[in-house]
């Protein structure tokens, strides 16, 4: 029986009147990947950015392995092993790609503060940079600037930064949007590869390619769930086809 | 060596020399510069590595003036460097430490006019109450003594002395913060000033890194205040008057934001002008204004990024 690292109950985000994810539940669990689909406004990154601690819910609670968490910080839920990506490439554009990955495992490092020490010199956050970058395929890109990298690049940039800090959770917001087929194909490979000791939330609009990696399906349709379940099951789903999968699949 | 340490070292030489070739008045004049080009490095470490803006940095450098006066008693008597420069510096990391926890939640524009509020309030904490001579200010009529035991290695009254003191100040400065622009610390400054988000979400408690640099700057501030109090041989209030922030967020956009190479350098050029100026017609503001606003549309990158401003202009001109 897998563990769920990271659990939503009924959680709850209004926007005004509007109710962006409405009592939604769902569990990420260890070496699983947990995909989320729905169209458009359906409260898909809303819900990532609840459960990434950017956004503060209205109502509901997150529990990490099992103990509930206090009011949302960023940083406090990237220290306890979550990490996520943006929906848009959010990298630090005037350094290069293993600056933004050192940078990002520096967040690991011990002794964070000791100022007499050099951030080039020190050997866990260029190993973990390093380890980062190969693992996203771009380990011989490291010295291009993020600004000079391509679209699909910077979107495996953006997974490596993630992985710098080490998570146990990873939450994907579309990371296959703008990648061309190798380049997806690839990160589908990777996504598999990380599972094994992790747990992935992913939100993706290519039908193939959630079909092919998701061991759980999650569909969101204005702010809530529709449906759940395996794959299989999601796909012969009569609400889930009438709303949102047509004849897609 | 590259061409920017062969031109540090040069200039490092020319203010070595400063003393043995030039007069006193000369020897106070870049002594003055020096001072505020380390008060300028202060503002560096927060508008330009971390990307907060701030209108109240006089504050810190005032208070450590204040600090010597109200630390020392009895006006005539001489205080010890040793003692009331850790004091003065504490000082104004502690008001620092105190002003920042409260700016530093908000964010912007809205930071910008914190921290023009609080350096106000303390500016009229002095002005308004007779301490230290209220809106007078006082006298140092005695500058600090460097004993240690019965031995003085140097005397501030003696004006080489005094320079030849400052100088080292300024190397000292630039020599750690450069360090400390190098560590990791840094790094995460430099990273927050380009992406706070992002630095959050990877696990950085920005709010502490703002914090510390914010306290760190005040520090800084406070030894450059300290240094200039004891020139001038007076602390008003208008040391701590936002006309003081201006100037040195003036003195950094004119030289260039984010490697301390450019708030030393326009922190020379500031207070040159303004001297050339001076002398020039009573109505120098206007003359400083107009450079400022050539300056920064010229010069984008300031005054170090000349060289950077020229090539792009050269290489527009050659397209066309």
């Amino acid at each position: 029986m897998p563990e769920a690292i990271l659990a939503a109950r009924e959680l709850t985000r209004r926007f005004g009147g509007l109710f962006a994810v409405d009592r939604v539940s769902i569990e990420v669990e260890s070496g699983q990947i947990h995909a989320l689909i729905g169209p458009n406004g359906a409260g898909k990154s809303t819900l990532i950015n609840l459960l990434a601690g950017e956004l503060a819910s209205s109502a509901g609670s997150i529990s990490f392995r099992g103990s509930p968490l206090p009011p949302a910080s960023p940083e406090r839920m990237a220290r306890l092993g979550v990490g996520r990506t943006f929906q848009r490439s959010n990298v630090f554009l005037e350094l290069s790609a293993f600056e933004n990955c050192r940078l990002a495992a520096q967040a690991r490092t011990p002794r964070a503060w000791a100022v007499h020490e050099r951030a080039a010199l020190c050997r866990a956050s260029n190993d973990g940079a390093a380890k980062a970058l190969t693992l996203v395929g771009l380990g011989s890109r490291g010295s291009v600037l993020a600004r000079a990298l391509s679209h699909g690049e910077r979107r495996a940039l953006e997974i490596a930064m993630c992985l710098a800090t080490q998570p146990c959770v990873l939450l994907l917001d579309e990371p296959l949007a703008g990648m061309d087929a190798a380049e997806s194909g690839r990160m589908l490979e990777l996504l598999r590869q990380l599972k094994h000791d992790r747990g992935i939330l992913l939100v993706e609009h290519d039908m193939d390619a959630v079909f092919a990696v998701a061991d759980v399906i999650t569909v969101m349709v204005n702010g809530a769930v529709l449906a759940s379940g395996p794959p299989g099951a999601v796909r012969s789903d009569k609400l889930v086809r009438d709303a949102y999968l047509g004849d897609a699949v | 060596m590259s061409r920017g340490r062969i031109a540090l070292l040069l200039a490092l030489v020319a203010l070595a020399l400063v003393p043995v070739l030039a007069g006193k008045f000369y020897v106070d004049l870049f002594a003055k510069i020096m001072i505020m080009a380390v008060f300028a490095m202060s503002l560096d470490l927060l508008v330009g590595v971390t990307g907060l803006v701030s209108l109240g940095h006089a504050a810190f450098f005032g208070v450590a003036g204040y600090a010597i006066v109200l630390s020392a008693g009895d006006p005539y008597a001489a205080v010890s460097l040793w003692t009331s420069l850790p004091l003065a510096v504490a000082a104004s990391a502690l008001l620092a430490l105190a002003i920042g926890a409260l700016a530093l939640r908000t964010r912007g524009v809205y930071f910008i006019m914190v921290t023009l509020a609080f350096s106000q309030m303390v500016y009229f904490v002095f002005h308004d109450t007779k301490i230290a001579g209220g809106s007078d200010g006082t006298y140092i009529y005695v500058k600090p003594v460097a004993r240690i035991g019965t031995w003085a290695p140097f005397s501030l009254e003696d004006g080489k002395h005094f320079y030849y003191v400052v100088l080292a100040l300024l190397i000292l400065t630039f020599v750690l913060l450069r360090a400390l622009l190098a560590s990791r610390f840094g790094h995460a400054l430099r990273g927050i000033r380009s992406n706070e988000q992002r630095m959050r979400a990877l696990g950085f408690n920005t709010y502490a890194y703002k914090l510390a640099a914010f306290a760190i700057a005040g520090a800084v501030a406070g030894l450059a205040g300290y240094f200039a109090a004891i020139q001038f041989g007076f602390v008003n209030p208008e040391m701590l008057a936002w006309h003081q922030s201006a100037n040195v967020l003036l003195m950094l956009i004119l030289g260039g934001l984010g490697n301390l190479v450019g708030a030393i350098t326009g922190a020379f050029a500031f207070v040159l002008l303004q001297d050339g100026f001076e002398s020039l017609t009573k109505h120098w503001l206007v003359l400083m204004g107009a450079f400022v606003i050539a300056a920064v549309m010229l010069l984008p990158g300031g005054l170090t990024r000349a060289g950077d401003a020229w090539r792009a202009w050269r290489e527009r001109a050659g397209d066309a």
